[in-house]
């Protein structure tokens, strides 16, 4: 059985056919070929898949494809169309927010799903709010000081 | 008056920005599990539930006729095909056994997650489907899990050709060990477990492979630390040869050691894809991951140290069992060995050690280096022993360690194990810890507290590691199966732009930065204009990998060579150009003029013009502007530091809370404070991590029990302090650029400073042992027992 569904990646509307079972990521990296979206783990713990879904960061390894019909998901290859960085991943590149990069899609989303609600968060609440993403390289430290310093940009 | 003319800020020695951010940081990068090739494959494992248990029969019909299968593959069909996956360091005397290590089990299977056949279909969904339709008839066996209990009479077997379990037993000895524990006056002792870890990249191991059966060549895309090697090694294995065998190390997400070795999965991939003719990818998923990817540590470790009464060591003698899991890995035996034994004195004057290694099979996943690998083992066991020491004779344990240390000395130290330091300073970096964070207050702070029923803890480690491996010769003489010297070639363009290529093949250390660093400080070159390229076997020069804290210690050696090179030739060229002699051309912040007239000058760019075009040579000069060197270490750097943690234990809940950590290390000059501290962070937290929160599980039978992301708990963002980062500098008088290594600091040091903390905060109670990691029940338990005594 294959269902028909139709969602917004990045502004563009992409129309597929796919199994019902079909998880939003698998749907990102191999259905539409953006693989920019990683897959750190299979049971929802590591974060790297996190995407914006209607503006809500999910990770999108909790979502069936089917789910988002109809839905509008941003990815990290939506952030810098024009190759031209947004003031977060600014952030990260200049606090040295990423070392081998696996996480910093999922990690960027997370950041910014934190800064829509607050704008001025403390470092505690930072860590707190990227509790759900997973760094094995940087032990958050620089992560923290790049969402710091994405807030004092006026990254909202 | 000569006016002051501010020098230009060096690039060398400054934090900028990473050239390799940009396509992380917008989904551009392009790891191995994101290539699709024209009419590829995928490849599904089926690996074993069992710990240990013989195959009688195996059931594959229904997979073969599933929906989209194209394939499926015992290890019968390898016969002829795939040799024995081989062990690359064969440590001598040490009666090692290498157990035949077979790619697809053969009739025994030996940890859950050996790989026992294998799927492969037109996706990845019909592959995974079809897996679970494999009827394997198991004859479970007993298993045993434990390195000491392994070597018992009447545990279970693992290999016929290891009688008792036992993979090797290597001895290091040095000074007279025996004569310092008799005229001791104090003797301690302690049994430390290093618990079993799980390495736990980001990205899980994969690869992609594209056999041409009409050429007989294969490019594998492969998550790996070290293509070459994977080329040389692959090629045993396949019987390709290594010229028709092409190995890209893609973006690679962290490795940390486990990407070292070549797995059952690499070889399974390329033995379908040379079978169907057709590319064949294999992704891990995160649990597959944690059964057959390697992991780290499982020592068992029995020591005991002599000392006077005044704190004075005299001796080291310990007993290591270590655990090697069901097959020996690549560089297995190596770890608890020469990358352990050898660095038992540490930064102490020690008269004597002797230690006994014994490697162990048990009946579970291999292991490998993980991050430190050996040394941070080594370093525990002593920092541990010396805290015991000081609370034995009621010194402050910075004293006793003050009392031991080897004095400065900036080229050559011969340490008892038959080393040679190559400079240190380790009571500069012990003060500077100590007056950082203001020890006497915390000391103060810590008997006021206990006053108010609050345990907080102080813990001091001090390390020093043998990285930058290493001299080739020493390579071979401790039975490493292949050499460890680096190369680099430098290529200018005629637009004045260069390429660096390099033969190792780092994967988050930010070398493609570092590197142009190092040649943009050399010949006044921007940054930018420089690109390192790396991880491809047929475009890049012959290198040993990036592990053991050794790509810009030894790869950067080479680098700066041929960098050097350049800038000779660049000074001939410029001579003949300029119709002066050469003796009389200086350089200075990129152009190369006439001594007294700066303004007769050529700019490299001026130069890499006039050699590629080659219009107005000098006699017998080579046209272009290119430099290629190998590089050899004459010895090991040793970088070293000291480390500090203060922790608040609760007692009634056996909760740690880390208040402070403060990180003192000494890689030499630093190339790029802002990467060398974010590899200090990231260790520091990795081996926190073991103090507080990790470890892999077996139960009897080698189920792992810790088999996802779900039960194994690596640090999150939430549970750590901000690590207040310093440094000192101490120049390797051996290299280059006085350089060292820094990968692994963090977490040779943090484990011990953070447990030495908890067990500080519970002198109190008078706990001295608690197994790791320092879970509050285990915390709590210990208390309780205490209390109960």
């Amino acid at each position: 059985m294959k269902l028909s569904v139709s969602i917004q990646v990045n502004g563009r509307t992409y129309d597929r056919e796919i199994e019902p079972r079909l998880l939003l990521v698998h749907f990102l990296r191999d259905s539409i070929a953006l693989t920019g979206t990683k897959i750190g783990c299979d049971t929802s713990q590591c974060g790297a898949c996190t995407v914006l879904l209607d503006d809500v960061a999910v990770k999108a390894c909790t979502c069936l494809a089917a789910q988002a019909d109809g839905c509008s998901v941003t990815t990290i290859e939506g952030l810098a169309p024009d190759g031209r960085l947004n003031a977060l991943q600014e952030a990260f590149w200049t606090k040295h927010g990423l070392q081998c990069g696996f996480c910093t899609p999922g990690m960027i989303f997370a950041a910014q799903a934190l800064l829509r609600v607050n704008g001025n968060p403390s470092p505690e609440q930072i860590r707190h709010a990227l509790e759900g993403n997973l760094c094995r390289c940087t032990g958050y430290q620089n992560i923290v000081r790049s969402v710091q310093a994405a807030a004092a940009a006026g990254v909202r | 008056m000569a006016t002051t003319v501010a020098a230009p800020a060096r690039v060398f020695g400054s934090g900028i920005r990473r050239r390799e951010d940009p396509r992380l940081l917008t989904g551009t990068a392009r790891y191995t599990a994101d290539f699709t090739l024209p009419g590829q494959l995928y490849a599904a494992i089926l690996r074993s539930p069992h710990g240990h248990a013989r195959i009688r029969k195996i059931g594959s019909s229904a997979a073969k006729a599933a929906p989209g299968v194209v394939a499926v593959f015992t290890g019968a069909d390898t016969e002829g095909v795939l040799q024995s996956i081989p062990c690359a360091w064969l440590v001598p005397n040490s009666d090692l056994k290498v157990a035949p290590y077979p790619p697809l089990a053969r009739d025994v299977v030996r940890y859950v997650g050996d790989a026992v056949a294998v799927v492969v279909a037109e996706s990845a969904q019909q592959a995974y489907d079809a897996v679970e339709l494999i009827d394997v008839d198991y004859q479970p066996l007993p298993a045993t899990v434990d390195p000491e209990h392994a070597v018992k009479p009447g545990a279970p077997q693992l290999h016929g050709e290891a009688p008792n379990n036992i993979a090797f037993h290597w001895t290091v000895a040095g000074g007279d060990v025996d004569a310092a524990f008799k005229a001791a006056e104090v003797v301690v002792r302690d049994r430390i477990v290093q618990q079993r870890l799980i390495p736990t990249a980001m990205e899980t191991r994969g690869a992609l492979a594209h056999y041409v059966p009409a050429t007989g060549e294969l490019t594998l895309w492969n998550t790996t630390q070290n293509p070459h090697i994977v080329r040389f090694i692959m090629s045993l294995v396949t019987g390709i040869p290594e010229d028709r065998l092409r190995v890209i190390a893609p973006e690679v997400g962290g490795g940390f050691g486990s990407k070292i070795p070549q797995i059952q999965g690499d070889f399974i991939t390329v033995f379908c894809s040379m079978k169907l003719g057709r590319p064949v990818k294999w992704i891990e998923s995160r649990s597959e991951n944690y059964q057959s990817t390697t992991h780290g540590r499982d020592h068992v470790q029995d020591v005991e140290l002599a000392a006077t009464k005044d704190g004075r060591i005299l001796g080291l003698r310990c007993t290591v069992w270590a655990g090697m899991g069901a097959y020996l890995s690549t560089a297995a035996p190596g770890i608890p060995t020469i990358l352990h034994g050898l660095m038992l004195s540490g930064p102490y004057k020690i008269g004597a050690v002797k230690e006994d290694v014994y490697g162990v099979y048990t009946n579970t996943t291999p292991v490998e280096a993980y991050r430190g690998a050996g040394r941070p083992e080594a370093t525990f066991m002593l920092e541990r022993i010396i805290d015991r020491l000081a609370d034995e004779i009621g010194v402050d344990p910075v004293e006793v360690r003050r009392r031991n240390l080897i004095p400065p000395f900036d080229n050559g130290f011969d340490v008892i194990t038959g080393l040679k330091y190559d400079s240190g300073n380790y009571k500069g970096a012990l003060d500077k810890a100590l007056a950082h964070a203001g020890y006497e207050q915390l000391r103060a702070e810590q008997a006021e507290a206990r006053k108010k029923g609050r345990y907080l803890g102080i813990g001091v480690s001090m390390y020093v590691e043998i990285c930058g491996l290493g001299p080739s010769q020493v390579a071979g003489a401790v039975g490493f199966q292949g050499g460890l010297w680096e190369s680099a070639i430098v290529r200018f363009h005629p637009s004045g732009k260069a390429h660096v290529f390099i033969g190792s093949s780092p994967h988050g250390q930010g070398e493609e930065t570092t590197f142009a660093q190092i040649v943009a400080d050399e010949l006044g070159v921007s940054v930018n204009d420089v690109k390192v390229v790396h991880g491809d076997t047929d475009i890049t020069p012959m290198g040993w990998g990036t592990y053991g804290s050794r790509t810009t210690a030894v790869s950067g050696a080479a680098l700066a060579i041929a960098t050097r090179k350049i800038k000779e030739k660049a000074r001939l060229l410029t001579s003949h150009l300029l119709e002066a002699a050469v003796e009389d051309i200086d350089y200075a912040n990129g152009k190369f003029f006439v001594r007294g007239f700066p303004d007769r000058h050529k700019t490299i760019q001026d130069i890499a013009l006039m050699a590629n075009v080659a219009w107005n040579m000098p006699q017998g000069m080579e046209p272009g502007l290119e430099a290629t060197t190998s590089y050899d270490p004459p010895n090991f750097v040793f970088p070293f530091g000291a480390h500090l943690a203060v922790v608040e234990v609760q007692p009634e809940t056996g909760h740690i809370e880390l208040k402070r950590y403060v990180a003192v290390d000494d890689c030499g000059p630093q190339i790029n404070p802002m990467i060398v501290e974010g590899q200090v962070h990231g260790g520091v937290v990795q081996g926190i991590g073991q103090a507080l929160w990790e470890q892999a599980v077996y139960d009897a039978n080698g189920q792992l029990l810790t088999g996802s992301l779900a039960d194994y708990a690596i640090p999150r963002a939430d549970v750590l302090p901000d690590i207040e980062v310093l440094s000192t500098v101490t120049p390797s008088p051996h290299h280059p650029l006085g350089v060292k290594g820094i990968g692994e600091a963090g977490t040779i040091a943090s484990t011990c400073t953070v447990y030495n903390a908890v067990i500080d905060a519970l002198e109190p109670f008078k706990v001295q042992s608690i197994q790791m990691p320092l879970t509050p029940e285990r915390v709590w338990r210990a208390i309780a027992e205490r209390k109960g005594a």
